[in-house]
């Protein structure tokens, strides 16, 4: 059993748990007892693989960027989850979580949302199944992100408001929350990143494994070694990241690298870098890294990245951030936005703002030359061009 | 001493919830005193959170203007200090669990037991790390910790938290967030009978959905008492809520 892998009572070290109110228990309790069984039978893991190589398009390619790596002087590899259906790494955990949901029996699926990534690839494979889904959106959200928007609405789901707080992510969370609180017998909650009471993070982690899982394979044809020297990814809630990390937690060679959003700097007051001003905390049902006032409110984040733009982390990350096996570091909107320009001018690849705080990162490291480093390219740019015209002025 | 009401043959007991801060942040003694003017039988007193996923609309707003307002636990426990000398019916502290997490845990209830404060309902603080962890501080201090109960909660862990309570056992009408009508349909009539034929060791409080005369009278058919939130804390929003507060509760006592 890894030490940073989820132990029997649901914890990493001392974060994770379920802090939950006895309305949520009942659901809670039947995915603990029940996740891991179904995960494991063999006609869920058929029916899994299937779909990730027809539906999704998997492997998604690992890409040694040339141009990129002779920039930086190492050997940078792109692993490309910004292909996947739907654009993003999210399918893989919504793909995942539907059929624990038919095989438990659920008829209807809700999930938060919040730049709307995760929300589409919900919807899309509520339609591929034919199940009622209810997405919840900060009302701020709804307004910036139509596209998405319309996106769900044409795949059939219905797409809720939250206008409570800062009408943003944790507040479509709690809306979420509440709706499943208020229908406990027939609904199945899609969490999108690995955060949320036990088991959901390492329900999540375990759906987005197959991103580590198959780089090593890749980077064995690539390279004769299945281990690199650093594994990079961005960091909200972190499911790129935990599906990213996965398979290289144990090899301890391995430096892991998590990027968080600064937004206009850490010291800014505008900010989502959470393991650098965050304090040990509850939130969504678990005990992480929280960015928080002394007297325990939570704090509204801010990232040009609408997908990093959470007060949390998964408790996962916690533990890696606190046991010191991941470096976590954060990259502002300035950074981020400069790296997505370069890696599009150099590549031809449009990131997502969450990916180009990862690659953005790059500037930051001083290579011996020859290293070989792996990046979660997360998703692709294509939902953020409003941002990056306004940025560049295009 | 007073008689202490949950071990108490009376019936029909009749709490009040209503959250700290609100409407203004001065207001918390006041309400408490004319509420056990009025014929309250025990409080329930909020402290506001920014994320409380179990309240509907009425209470996540109360919430939000109390904060705003400038509460949190250091003002509400420097307010509570004039609690015994103006009121003393008994009172519940309710609320989520980071705030009491970054007060300390062995500081609130110590908190608690200075201003005399009963009991806690924390509902997002797990039982087992309750019974791992603070159950001892809490028997330290004196400090009751409240357990709900939903239709969906198995007998046996109703058992279980029948033996970690020491005042009531809190029992949702539904399994709801806060604010909900409560509809007494054959369902939860047949939910609250077995409720009460388990003959729990502690008292059964029925809370959740509780609105008005009607409901009151419903809920306490079946169980000791009834906790009447949203629809209070909706009339707290009148410009003369303190007047409006003895109408009120002889409303629906009688």
């Amino acid at each position: 059993m890894s030490k940073y892998q989820v132990d029997k009572k649901g914890y990493y070290g001392p974060f994770g748990g379920a802090y939950i109110p006895e309305m949520l228990y009942p659901n809670v309790e039947e995915l603990q007892s029940k996740y891991l069984e179904i995960m494991q039978e063999e006609t869920f893991q058929q029916e899994f693989h299937a779909l990730l190589k027809d539906y999704v398009g998997r492997p998604s390619p690992l890409y040694h960027a040339k141009r990129l790596s002779e920039r930086y002087g190492a050997n940078i590899f792109l692993k490309r989850e910004d292909l996947n259906h739907t654009g993003a790494h999210k399918i893989n955990n919504t793909v995942g979580q539907i059929l624990l949901a038919e095989r438990l029996g659920k008829k209807r699926i809700i999930a938060e949302t919040g730049a709307g990534q995760h929300g589409v690839a919900t919807a899309t494979v509520c339609a591929l199944k034919g199940l009622e889904c209810v997405v919840y959106m900060g009302e701020v959200d709804i307004k910036r992100q139509a596209p998405n928007v319309a996106r769900m609405k044409m795949m059939g789901a219905e797409v809720v408001a939250a206008t409570s707080g800062s009408k943003t992510l944790k507040d479509a969370t709690n809306e979420a929350l509440r709706d499943w609180i208020n229908n406990p017998v027939d609904t199945h909650y899609i969490i999108g990143s690995v955060v949320g009471p036990h088991p959901y993070p390492d329900l999540v982690a375990r759906f987005q494994s197959i991103i580590s899982e198959e780089t090593k394979k890749q980077l064995e044809e690539k390279t004769g070694s299945t281990t690199p020297d650093y594994v990079l990814a961005c960091v909200g809630g972190g499911s790129n990241a935990a599906g990213m990390f996965y398979h290289f937690l144990d090899d301890e060679q391995v430096k892991l690298i998590a990027v968080e959003a600064a937004g206009h700097g850490v010291d800014s007051g505008e900010t989502a870098a959470t393991t650098a001003l965050g304090k040990d905390g509850v939130l969504h049902g678990s005990r992480s890294i929280l960015m928080q006032t002394d007297d325990g409110q939570v704090v509204e984040p801010y990232s040009i990245s609408a997908g990093l733009d959470y007060p949390g982390i998964g408790p996962q990350h916690a533990w890696l951030f606190k046991s010191g096996r991941g470096q976590y570091v954060s990259i502002t909107d300035d950074e981020a936005m400069q790296a997505g320009l370069l890696l599009t001018k150099l590549e031809g690849i449009i990131p997502a703002i969450e990916s180009s705080h990862a690659l953005a990162h790059l500037e930051k490291m001083n290579f011996k030359g020859g290293e070989n480093v792996v990046i979660c390219l997360s998703g692709r740019g294509d939902k953020d061009l409003d941002n990056y015209m306004k940025y560049f002025g295009f | 001493m007073k008689e202490n009401i949950f071990k108490s043959k009376q019936k029909k007991l009749l709490s009040i919830y209503y959250t700290a801060g609100y409407p203004t942040l001065e207001s918390t003694i006041d309400i408490a005193a004319e509420l056990e003017k009025s014929g309250a039988d025990f409080l329930e007193i909020g402290f506001p959170y920014s994320d409380p996923v179990a309240d509907g609309p009425v209470i996540q707003n109360s919430s939000e203007v109390a904060l705003q307002n400038g509460m949190n636990l250091k003002v509400l426990f420097e307010q509570l200090k004039a609690l015994r000398s103006r009121v003393s019916i008994p009172v519940f502290l309710m609320g989520y669990f980071n705030p009491v997490l970054q007060y300390g845990i062995e500081n609130f209830c110590k908190s608690c037991q200075e201003v005399g404060v009963d009991g806690v309902i924390i509902p997002d603080l797990p039982m087992y790390e309750y019974e791992d962890l603070y159950e001892r501080i809490f028997r330290q201090y004196g400090i009751s910790n409240i357990f709900l109960v939903t239709p969906q909660t198995s007998a046996e862990r109703i058992r279980k938290i029948d033996k970690l309570s020491t005042s009531f056992v809190y029992l949702l009408s539904s399994n709801a967030t806060t604010g909900k009508k409560l509809e007494v349909g054959e369902s939860s009539a047949v939910y609250f009978q077995r409720m009460k034929e388990m003959e729990l060791k502690n008292p059964l409080v029925i809370g959740f959905g509780i609105s008005n005369a009607e409901t009151f009278a419903k809920a306490t058919a079946y169980a000791h008492g009834a906790i009447i939130g949203s629809a209070f804390v909706k009339l707290l929003s009148a410009p003369n809520y303190l007047q409006e507060i003895g109408p009120f509760i002889e409303n629906i006592k009688s």
